[in-house]
């Protein structure tokens, strides 16, 4: 399916979606709350069948989080972003884990490096971090470490 | 070893608890600091829980503080064997978002580069797998060739690891005079050498046992992981990114994408084994027909990518590299990612290894072909 034609049978699964095609492929824009059962209906639509969870990443807007998946089809070889706004004070959103099982691993770094909570995830906590790490999730722009200096 | 719990006198023992293990950070099998933590049940695997970060060095964030001319030597250091290829794609990214024409003698030569690097890469594997499961003899075979090829690209990077010869708009430098004489040379050889590596054990019988059945990864799971290279075309799934989305003159050159249904270790390691073939046909078809022209494109003093975003992939030796940059307009990157194959891949590795035998582990994480900084970064 080209762009146009993914407009139009998301906007069906998704009447409040909002796009933006700037970029290279189509962004889909969603709502924290209509994530989980929009991903149940890109994974299971014969038509989309977005399979293949190829990158999931988190941004630090400073005055909020953006979380960014990539989807593609092994079967169409279409591609689609999906972005979701979450609030910086408290992010969370639903786990995809158990639709994309790239997920469990990717979401748990998403976690521990920019403390996004993801409800119902099944094994949520640290992958990369030591043990026992308090303080703030490295990747946010806002942290700071005067002794293992990662910015130059 | 197949799993077969009730005959064998070591598998699922009634009445007795869980052991658990640790395998790693330090461990010759792992090749890197990875630290499985695994559970097992006399011989039989229950779970495999990686806790990996030994060797995190944060180098997304890293990235953020340095320019576009900067960052890209950052990535020969995550995925060590396929430097060249981590190069390319961060090269390729740059050169999309400034929409920079890349001429055709430096696209050309990175091609070749790519797939020197990734039979370095698969010789390198080759010989640490056998390794791992028993046959010493290889890994000097293995390491003899691929000393040639460290010496061809010592002669033209100047560097036999971390070669951080691409820039974006081409390359760093022109060919060493004695370069094409030398791949020329080098081809010749190891032809006959892949041969041989089919005789010494691909052929071999114990071998063939401690392969076939073992860490089953079925396509399904595979896509579902986001399994890539290698690892899932072992399983069947169309996932080369140099056909699927063929960059620099991939798609010019004739070579065939290597599938294997087995979706077994044996599989996996067929595909690697067959794809080293591709290879040298790639290089074969590129060598003598090398463009004249410059080795790079005229490009300003300070990159600035436009604001947007910009994602890119490439097929490294291990799979599908993306990286995705997040450009706010400055000289430097807002927020990039690396999305790397061995971390997908490994993430694979306790739903294969679930059922099996504590052996059989590290044929399952030989034909991963896990390299420990590309999956931390």
């Amino acid at each position: 399916m080209n762009n146009e034609e993914l407009k139009t049978k998301i906007t069906e699964l998704l009447p409040g979606a909002t796009f933006d095609e700037t970029g290279e492929w189509l962004n889909i824009n969603v709502e924290p709350a209509d994530w989980l059962s929009l991903a149940v209906k890109l994974r299971n639509d014969d038509l989309l069948f977005f399979d293949y969870l190829f990158c999931l990443t988190c941004i630090d807007w400073k005055t909020h989080l953006t979380m960014v998946y990539h989807l593609s089809s092994t079967k169409y070889r279409h591609n689609i972003v999906i972005k979701s706004k979450l609030d910086v004070a408290k992010p969370e959103i639903e786990s995809v884990s158990h639709i994309w099982k790239t997920a469990i691993f990717h979401e748990r770094e998403v976690y521990e490096m920019f403390g996004v909570d993801f409800l119902n995830h099944p094994d949520l906590r640290l992958l990369i971090l030591p043990d026992g790490w308090e303080g703030k999730n490295p990747m946010r722009k806002d942290f700071e470490d005067p002794v293992n200096m990662i910015k130059l | 070893m197949k799993s077969d719990s009730q005959s064998s006198p070591l598998g699922e023992l009634e009445g007795a608890g869980d052991l658990i293990i640790n395998v790693g950070p330090q461990h010759p099998a792992t090749h890197g600091v990875l630290h499985l933590v695994i559970t097992l049940n006399g011989e039989t695997i229950k779970k495999v829980e990686p806790h990996l970060g030994y060797i995190h060095r944060s180098i997304e964030k890293m990235c953020e503080s340095l320019t576009y001319r900067q960052f890209i030597y950052v990535t020969s250091r995550m995925d060590y064997l396929s430097a060249h290829i981590n190069n390319h794609a961060c090269a390729l990214c740059v050169e999309k978002g400034m929409q920079i024409e890349v001429p055709e003698r430096a696209q050309v030569i990175r091609v070749i580069m790519d797939e020197l690097t990734r039979i370095a890469s698969h010789e390198l594997w080759w010989g640490a797998m056998a390794m791992d499961i028993g046959a010493f003899t290889p890994f000097f075979h293995a390491f003899r060739e691929r000393e040639k090829i460290n010496e061809i690209m010592e002669e033209t990077c100047g560097a036999r690891l971390t070669m951080n010869y691409y820039v974006p708009g081409g390359l760093m430098a022109d060919l060493h005079p004695d370069f094409q004489k030398k791949v020329k040379e080098f081809i010749a050889l190891f032809k006959r050498k892949v041969d041989e590596y089919d005789e010494l054990v691909t052929g071999n019988i114990i071998f063939i046992n401690r392969m076939k059945g073992v860490g089953i990864l079925s396509k399904e799971d595979a896509v579902s992981y986001s399994c890539s290279g290698p690892a899932a075309r072992g399983s069947g799934v169309n996932c080369d990114i140099r056909k699927l989305y063929p960059y620099a003159v991939y798609d010019k050159v004739q070579f065939d994408e290597i599938l294997e249904t087995g979706c077994d270790s044996l599989a996996r390691y067929m595909v690697r084994i067959r794809e080293m073939k591709q290879s040298i046909r790639i290089i074969e078809q590129l060598i003598d027909n090398i463009p004249e022209g410059d080795f790079q494109a005229k490009t300003k003093a300070v990159l600035k990518l436009p604001k947007g975003e910009f994602y890119t992939r490439v097929e490294t030796a291990r799979g599908e590299l993306g990286v995705y940059i997040v450009s706010e307009g400055a000289t430097t990157p807002y927020r990039i990612k690396f999305r790397s194959p061995g971390f997908s891949n490994l993430s694979a590795l306790d739903h294969m290894a679930r059922g099996s035998k504590l052996g059989d582990l590290v044929a399952m994480m030989g034909t991963l072909d896990l390299v420990i900084p590309d999956i931390d970064r």
